[in-house]
């Protein structure tokens, strides 16, 4: 069942997660001393798209499943940063939110696209 | 998962913001307080905002208000014997608000809550499309 969506189910919960990082810079972009954080990711799609997995047969064994987002924040390196230590840049965060958005939508669409395609197939009829 | 912390996180800063305004509001409609001493007038007080840490360890989390503080600037001496709040040397003391800073203040709220505001709808809309997922 896992392989219904693919990597869209992946991705949407990166899109997810990357739309509260966000949320969270902006909600302090007058926070003295906050650094603005964000999702990588490059580092995420590597994680999520190495199909191979280890089997583990023991507790002690290493585990090669994707590591959490949250394991994964960075940084930001701000452009002009502000004299009360703040690197959160408003308006360049709200591109990234449309952005992070408009590919949220677009998994949606991918994943919606499946269910359809299946639905057709079980169905032998256009819905 | 927890898509719905978006809104917390918003929402936490969407009050604080306007916390922000209405202190601005607060300190503008008291701009012309007098008193007779320079302790009893009205200071302009700001918030102070902090990042607020998920008690989960997951570090996302919204804004925290940590307090209101009040303005060390001295308060504006003026001599008034006419004023009948002023002590025996004809001063009164004025609130040492500051009406450019007040507006500056204000309009940076005022765009940072709209910027939050339109997080919390963006999210909204995402969050229903991925609702109605797979439905004809």
């Amino acid at each position: 069942m896992d392989s219904i969506l693919g990597i869209h189910e992946a991705a949407l919960t990166f899109r997810a997660q990357r739309m509260e990082v966000i949320a969270a810079n902006l909600a302090n972009a007058d926070t003295p001393h906050y650094q603005a954080r964000d999702v990588e990711f490059s580092s995420v799609l590597a994680g999520a798209a190495s199909a191979v997995k280890m089997s583990t047969t023991d507790a002690r064994h290493l585990s090669t499943a994707p590591r959490g987002a949250q394991s994964e924040l960075k940084y930001r390196i701000p452009h002009q940063p502000s004299l009360d230590g703040n690197t959160v840049e408003t308006d360049l965060e709200l591109a990234r939110y449309a952005e992070n958005a408009v590919s949220y939508q677009s998994s949606l669409l991918f994943a919606s696209n499946r269910i359809s395609t299946l639905r057709m197939a079980l169905t032998g009829a256009r819905s | 998962m927890s898509t719905f912390s978006t809104f917390d996180i918003a929402g936490s800063a969407l009050s604080a913001q306007s916390l922000r305004l209405n202190l601005t509001a607060s300190n503008l409609a008291n701009m012309h307080d007098v008193a007779g001493t320079a302790d009893g007038v009205y200071k302009a007080r700001q918030a102070m905002f902090r990042a607020a840490t998920d008690p989960f360890g997951s570090a996302l989390a919204g804004v925290d208000v940590l307090g209101v503080t009040e303005s060390t600037a001295p308060a504006i001496e003026r001599y008034d014997p006419g004023n009948p709040q002023a002590n025996s040397d004809g001063l009164v003391y004025g609130s040492n608000v500051n009406a450019m800073e007040e507006m500056a203040n204000m309009i940076s709220a005022s765009r940072s809550y709209q910027s939050n505001l339109e997080v919390i709808n963006t999210a909204k809309e995402l969050l229903l499309r991925t609702l109605s997922l797979g439905q004809v």
